[in-house]
C-alpha cells in the first residue's frame, strides 16, 4: 500500500488538504486529524521528521505556515517520502508560483488534480512535473 | 497567477475562503462550516443552477467534509456532476465523490455506468479521469463491469491512460486477486513500455506480485538490474530528475524490488553486485534523495545474498549516517544498522557511542527506533541492560500501543535469555506491573507454563526454586494497590499451585493474602474465579497431606458471597470448594491431585464417547449429521446470489465471479466441532470437572479467546515438552531459536566470566558522574561482549550459531561448519564484475533508444547467464515479435468470454504450483527447531557439570531458560 494519506495542515492545526488511500469514517479521520497534528506540531525543528504513530509512520515538512503529512506503512523509505513532499511542493510552486496556502485553499481541486497525478493507490506512480502538470494545464486552456 | 483566485471564482466562494482561513479557533471554524452547510443546503436544490456556480458548490462541500462535518446532503450533486460534459467539471465531480464515497457507498453504481461510458471517451484526459475514479470507487463487485474495457486502454496510444490503467488493475490486483489473475503477464509487458513512467508505474503492481510470489518472477531479474543501470546512467528524460539524482522514486522501486528477488537467491544476487556498486559509488551523499536511495541500497545488500564489498560500502554509509548531524539520517542509519546487523554483527561495535547518544536522545521517534536495534542485538550477555533500559522505558511513556509493543519485546526477550531465574521473574513482575493489561494474556499463560512445567530437564531442584522464589516475589507484590488484572491472575494461580509447596508459608497465610485479593478486587471476576480456584486447591493439598483445615472466617464469608454471584462459573466454583472441604482425604486425592497442572489431557477427537448417545439417538429416528461439505444446498444458494449481483453490470464474464465461493468452501471436515466442544470438558457430570479446571488453566496458554476451540486441536503438540518456544506468544524468528540452543553449551563455559563483566560495569556505571564514562560503560555492556567467539555464537544468524556448535559437538561439526564458512568464503571477487560491468558499459551506443534495449531484454530474461547486452541484437527480434504476439493473444482472450476459463486456470495452477513451492521452504524452517529441542545428552552433560563443580544450577548455569525454551 506504501502511502495512507496526505495531510495538509497549518501551524493552527486546521486541515488545508485531506487524501486518504484507505476508507476512513468522518469521525476516525477527525481523530486521526487530530492526533496526529497534535504530535507533529510538538516536536522542534532538530528533531527527526518521522514519527510512528500506532501501526504506522508519519513523515511531515513543514513550509512556512503549513505542514506537509504523509503517513505511510513501517515498510516506506522515510527519507524518500519526505522528498516526495518536496516534490509535491515544487510540483505546485512551478504550477502556482511560489505556492502558499491560500493558493492551495483557492484552487482546493488543482492541488487534489495533482496529487491524483502522482500518486494512485497510495503507491507514487509519476514523478516528473511536466507530466503531472499537462493533463491540469490542459484542462484549464479548454474551459 | 495570483492567489486570490479570480478564476471565475465568486465573491461568496472567495468570502468563505477567507473567513476559513481566518478563523482562530476550532470551534470559531465549526460556526462557519454549520452555517455554510445551511446556506448549501438551501441553494444547491435550486433550480437551474449554473454549472459554474454548482461546481463551487461541490467545492464548498468538499471543504465541509475536510473539516469534519457531514455533507451527505450534497452527495448526489457530486454524483451528477461526473456526467457533465464539460471535463473540468466533470473531473471535478469525479473528485468529489472519490473524496466523499468509500466503495461500499449505495451511490457508487449510480457512477459505474458512467465511468463505463467515459473510458470509451475519445478524449483522454476524459479517460484519464474515469480511470482515476476506478482506482477508488471500484468494488469486488464491479471489477467485472469495467475489467474489459481497461485491459483494452492497457495498449491505448496515450502513455498517460496507459499509466492509469495498469494502476488500475493494480487496484483490481489488490481489491480481489483472483479476478485478474490471467492479466498479470500484461504487467510484463508494460515494463517495457516506451514511456518511461508508464514503466515506473508498473513497478508498483509488479512489487506486490513479486512479495506474493518470488519464484514466478526471478526471470525478470536481469530486466530489472537493466533498467536500474540505464536509470542510474541517466537514460531517462531529464523531467525525472530531483536534485540532480536520476529518476530516483523509480530507482528505489526498483531496489524493494530487486531485494525481494534476490533474497536466499545467490544466482540473482550476484546479477545485482554490480549494479548496486555503481549506485552506492554514485549516490550524492549531500542531498536527501541521494541518502534515501543510499538507504534502500543498503536495504537491499542486507536483504540478498552477501558480498563482502558491499557490505562494506554499505557499512560505511552507515557511519555517514550515524555521523551526521541530521536526526533524519541517524534515524536512518539506526534502522539500516539494525538490518545489516543480522550480516555483520561486529558491525554495531564500531558504532556504539553514536548508538547509546541516539537511546539517550530526547527524541522520542530516535529513541525508539534505538530501542529496535537493541532488540535486534540482545544477546545472553547484554540482556540485563537492554531490558532494564526498555521497561524504564515502557514506564516513562503514556503511548499505550508503544507501551504493549515494548512490553511484548521485554517478555520476549527475557524468556530467551534470562541468565537466571530470580532475574526473569523479577522482570516478568516488572513488565506486568507496569504495562498491566495491556501485556497479551497469552505472555500471562506463557509465565504460568514455564513455572508449572520448569526447565523440563528434570531438574526437580531448579523447578521448585524457580517456583519457590516466584511464590516469595508475588506474595511481596501482592499487597500493592490496583496491580493489573492479568498480574493477578498469575499470582493466584502460582499461589495456588505452589503457595505452601515448599512448606515455607502456612496454608493460612496464603489462603489469607487470597482473600484478600478476592475482597480488595471484587468486581473482577476473573480475579475472583482464580482466587477460589487457588484455594480449593490449597485446601485440598491440606487434606490430602491429612493435616487439620481450618477454614478462614473471611474465607468462608467469601464461599458464602460467591455461592449467591450472579455469576454461574463463581457460583460452581464456589459451591465445588464448599463440597471439597467436606471430603476425606482419599476422595480429594483422587479429585484434586497435588501438581497435576502438567500431565497431559487426552482429547478424543473424534468424540467417541458419543458414539453411544448418537446411535441411541438414530434409532429413535434422530437425522443423522451432514457435514458442511456435504451440504451441497448452501452452496447453490450462494451462487444464486452471485449471479443476481453480476447479472446486472455485466454478463460477459459472469463465470468468473461464479468460481469465487468455491475456495470458502472448507474442502473435508469430517467432524464439526463448533457444536460439540462444550462438551468436551464436562464428558461426566460428577467431580472430575474439577480436575479439569485445575489443570486446564494452562492449557489455555496459547489460545487466548478461542479456548475451546484451541484446546480440541494438537493438543499433544502444546503440552510437549520440544515445541514449547514454538508456542510462545512472542513473533521469534527461527533463527534466533535456534542461536538460543547453539550458543547454550558453549557459554555455560563462558558465560560466567562475561556475565560477571556485564553485570558489573553496569552496577559500576550509576556511581559515575561523568557522562562519557557512562556512556562507555553502557556502551561495553550493551556491545562489548567478553570475547569475539562469544559475540558472534549469539548473533541471531543462524549460520553462525552452527558454527557456534562445532565448539563442543564434534558428532554435528562437519556438515555445520560446511555451510557455516561457505557463505562467507564463497562471495564472488567484485572486481571482475565490476569490470563486466565497465564493459557493458562503454560498448552500448548511447545513441539507442533504451527502451527499445528493454524490448530486447525481457527475451534475453530466459537466457540469465548472458548479462551482455549492450546493444540490441537484431537477430532478437523475431523472437520478441513472437514474445509480443503471445502476450497480446493472452491479453485479448482476458478480454474475451470463451477463452478465458483455460487461460485462467492455467494462470492459476501455475501460481498455485508456485506458491505451494515456496511455502514448502517456510514450512520446513518453521519445523526445524522442533527437531533442535532439548537434547537430552546435552541436558545430562550439563546436569554432570553441575554436580562436579557442586554448585546450584541456578546461580551458576544462566542457560536453563534457553534450553527450556530452545
Amino acid at each position: 500500500m506504501g502511502i495512507r494519506f496526505i495531510l495538509m495542515v497549518n501551524k493552527q492545526g486546521q486541515t488545508r488538504l485531506a487524501q486518504y488511500y484507505e476508507y476512513l469514517t468522518l469521525e476516525e479521520r477527525r481523530a486521526l486529524e487530530g492526533e496526529i497534528v497534535r504530535k507533529c506540531l510538538a516536536r522542534t525543528e532538530q528533531q527527526c521528521s518521522f514519527v510512528e504513530h500506532r501501526n504506522y509512520k508519519i513523515v511531515y515538512r513543514r513550509y512556512a505556515s503549513l505542514f506537509f503529512l504523509v503517513g505511510v506503512d513501517n515498510d516506506e523509505n522515510e527519507l524518500a517520502i519526505l522528498e516526495f513532499i518536496h516534490l509535491l511542493v515544487e510540483t505546485m510552486d512551478r504550477h502556482f508560483g511560489n505556492v502558499c496556502e491560500l493558493d492551495i485553499m483557492f484552487h482546493l481541486e488543482k492541488a487534489h488534480f495533482m496529487l491524483e497525478e502522482m500518486v494512485m493507490n497510495g503507491c507514487i506512480v509519476e514523478t516528473s512535473k511536466a507530466n503531472i502538470l499537462a493533463p491540469i494545464q490542459l484542462m484549464e486552456k479548454s474551459s | 497567477m495570483g492567489s486570490q483566485g479570480g478564476f471565475g471564482q465568486s465573491k461568496e466562494f472567495l468570502d468563505l475562503v477567507k473567513s476559513i482561513g481566518e478563523a482562530r479557533s476550532k470551534s470559531e471554524e465549526d460556526r462557519i462550516i454549520l452555517s455554510e452547510i445551511e446556506t448549501l443546503k438551501r441553494r444547491i436544490v435550486e433550480p437551474d443552477i449554473p454549472k459554474r456556480k454548482m461546481k463551487e458548490y461541490i467545492i464548498r462541500l468538499v471543504y465541509v467534509e475536510m473539516l469534519g462535518h457531514d455533507a451527505s446532503f450534497g452527495y448526489i450533486h457530486a454524483v451528477k456532476m461526473t456526467h457533465d460534459d464539460s471535463l473540468l467539471l466533470k473531473r471535478t465531480g469525479y473528485l468529489a465523490v472519490t473524496l466523499f464515497l468509500n466503495e461500499d457507498h449505495d451511490l457508487i453504481i449510480l457512477i459505474v455506468n458512467t465511468i463505463q461510458k467515459d473510458l470509451k471517451s475519445d478524449n483522454y484526459l476524459v479517460v484519464c479521469a474515469a480511470l482515476n475514479a476506478v482506482c477508488r470507487l471500484i468494488n469486488e463487485e464491479t471489477i467485472p463491469a469495467v475489467l474489459p474495457q481497461v485491459v483494452e486502454l492497457l495498449g491505448h496510444a496515450k502513455e498517460a491512460v496507459r499509466k492509469k490503467a495498469i494502476m488500475a488493475l493494480h487496484r483490481f490486483y489488490q481489491k480481489s486477486p483472483a479476478s485478474v489473475l490471467h492479466l498479470i503477464s500484461n504487467f510484463r509487458k508494460t515494463l517495457c513500455d516506451k514511456d518511461p513512467g508508464v514503466m515506473g508505474a508498473t513497478l508498483c503492481p509488479l512489487f506486490d506480485i513479486v512479495t506474493i510470489d518470488v519464484n514466478s518472477y526471478k526471470d525478470l531479474v536481469i530486466s530489472f538490474i537493466s533498467i536500474l543501470k540505464q536509470v542510474a546512467e541517466r537514460r531517462l528524460p531529464k523531467s525525472y530528475d530531483y536534485h540532480q539524482m536520476p529518476a530516483p522514486f523509480i530507482q528505489i522501486k526498483l531496489l524493494k524490488i530487486l531485494a525481494l528477488l534476490g533474497s536466499g537467491d545467490k544466482q540473482a544476487s550476484e546479477q545485482m553486485y554490480t549494479v548496486l556498486g555503481d549506485i552506492f559509488r554514485k549516490c550524492d551523499t549531500l542531498s536527501n534523495i541521494g541518502n534515501a536511495v543510499l538507504y534502500e541500497c543498503i536495504c537491499c545488500v542486507s536483504c540478498i545474498y552477501p558480498n563482502t564489498k558491499l557490505l562494506e560500502a554499505a557499512a560505511e554509509a552507515i557511519s555517514k549516517f550515524l555521523k551526521s548531524e541530521s536526526h533524519n539520517l541517524k534515524y536512518m542509519g539506526i534502522d539500516a544498522l539494525g538490518r545489516l546487523i543480522k550480516i555483520s554483527p561486529d558491525i554495531a561495535e564500531q558504532h556504539q557511542l553514536a548508538v547509546i547518544d541516539c537511546l539517550e536522545d530526547p527524541d522520542d521517534t530516535l529513541k525508539r527506533k534505538t530501542f529496535e536495534l537493541l532488540y535486534k542485538m540482545t544477546k545472553s550477555s547484554n540482556v540485563e541492560v537492554i531490558v532494564d533500559r526498555m521497561i524504564d522505558y515502557m514506564i516513562s511513556i503514556n503511548d499505550n500501543h508503544y507501551k504493549t509493543e515494548i512490553a511484548s519485546r521485554c517478555v520476549e526477550l527475557a524468556e530467551q535469555f534470562a541468565p537466571s531465574n530470580h532475574w526473569f521473574i523479577q522482570t516478568m513482575n516488572k513488565v506486568f506491573e507496569h504495562a498491566g493489561d495491556l501485556v497479551n494474556i497469552k505472555v500471562a499463560h506463557n509465565l504460568m507454563r514455564l513455572i508449572a512445567e520448569g526447565f523440563g530437564e528434570d531438574d526437580d531442584t531448579a523447578d521448585s526454586q524457580l517456583r519457590s522464589s516466584a511464590v516469595e516475589s508475588y506474595l511481596c507484590i501482592i499487597g500493592e494497590p490496583k496491580l493489573p488484572s492479568v498480574f493477578l491472575q498469575v499470582i493466584c494461580w502460582v499461589l495456588g499451585e505452589y503457595g505452601t509447596a515448599d512448606g515455607k508459608y502456612s496454608a493460612s497465610y496464603i489462603t489469607g493474602k487470597l482473600c484478600d485479593v478476592a475482597e480488595a478486587y471484587s468486581n473482577d471476576e476473573t480475579v475472583k474465579a482464580y482466587a477460589i480456584t487457588a484455594l480449593m486447591k490449597l485446601y485440598a493439598y491440606e487434606i490430602a497431606a491429612g493435616r487439620e483445615v481450618d477454614i478462614l472466617p473471611e474465607c468462608q464469608s467469601l464461599i458464602e458471597e460467591l455461592s449467591a454471584s450472579h455469576s454461574t462459573d463463581l457460583q460452581q466454583r464456589a459451591y465445588e470448594l464448599q463440597t471439597l472441604i467436606g471430603l476425606d482425604a482419599r476422595a480429594v486425592v483422587c479429585v484434586m491431585p497435588s501438581d497435576a497442572s502438567c500431565e497431559d489431557i487426552e482429547i478424543d477427537k473424534s468424540l467417541s464417547f458419543l458414539n453411544h448417545y448418537v446411535q441411541e439417538s438414530l434409532e429413535k429416528g434422530a437425522q443423522p449429521y451432514i457435514p458442511e461439505s456435504a451440504r451441497t444446498g448452501m452452496l447453490n444458494i450462494s451462487s444464486f446470489r452471485n449471479e443476481d449481483h453480476h447479472e446486472v453490470p455485466m454478463h460477459g464474464l459472469r463465470f468468473e465471479a461464479y468460481e469465487l465461493p468455491q475456495p470458502v468452501v472448507p474442502s473435508k471436515s469430517p467432524v464439526s466441532y463448533t457444536p460439540s466442544t462444550e462438551l468436551v470438558p464436562v464428558p461426566e457430570p460428577s467431580y472430575s470437572r474439577e480436575i479439569h479446571t485445575s489443570t486446564a488453566v494452562p492449557s489455555i496458554s496459547n489460545s487466548g479467546s478461542t479456548e475451546l476451540k484451541l484446546r480440541l486441536d494438537g493438543v499433544q503438540k502444546k503440552w510437549g515438552r520440544p515445541s514449547y518456544s514454538s508456542g510462545s506468544t512472542s513473533t521469534l524468528e527461527s533463527s534466533s531459536q535456534k542461536t538460543v540452543n547453539g550458543s547454550a553449551q558453549t557459554e555455560s563455559v563462558s558465560t560466567s566470566t562475561s556475565r560477571a563483566q556485564a553485570t558489573s560495569s553496569f552496577d559500576l556505571k550509576k556511581p559515575q558522574v561523568e557522562i562519557s564514562e557512562e556512556k562507555q560503560r553502557l556502551a561495553a555492556s550493551l556491545f562489548g561482549g567478553p570475547s569475539k567467539t562469544d559475540k558472534r555464537l549469539t548473533s541471531s544468524s543462524h549460520k553462525v550459531v552452527k558454527s557456534s556448535s562445532h565448539t563442543t559437538e564434534k558428532p554435528h561439526i562437519a556438515k555445520a561448519a560446511d555451510t557455516a564458512l561457505e557463505k562467507p568464503t564463497t562471495v564472488q571477487p567484485p572486481p571482475d564484475l565490476l569490470d563486466l560491468g565497465e564493459t557493458t558499459v562503454t560498448s552500448s551506443a548511447p545513441s539507442i533508444d533504451p527502451f527499445k534495449q528493454l524490448e530486447g531484454l525481457l527475451d534475453q530474461g530466459e537466457n540469465v547467464s548472458a548479462p551482455n547486452h549492450g546493444a540490441v541484437n537484431a537477430s532478437k527480434a523475431p523472437d520478441i515479435m513472437s514474445l509480443y504476439v503471445e502476450i497480446a493473444a493472452s491479453g485479448q482472450s482476458g478480454g474475451a468470454v470463451n477463452s478465458v476459463p483455460t487461460n485462467g486456470d492455467d494462470m492459476l495452477s501455475g501460481l498455485s504450483g508456485q506458491s505451494i513451492r515456496t511455502a514448502s521452504p517456510g514450512g520446513a524452517a518453521g519445523s526445524s527447531p522442533l527437531s533442535k529441542g532439548p537434547n537430552l545428552k546435552d541436558a545430562l552433560e550439563k546436569d554432570a557439570l553441575v554436580r562436579q563443580m557442586g554448585v546450584t544450577p541456578t546461580s551458576q548455569n544462566p542457560n536453563l531458560f534457553k534450553d527450556l525454551l530452545g
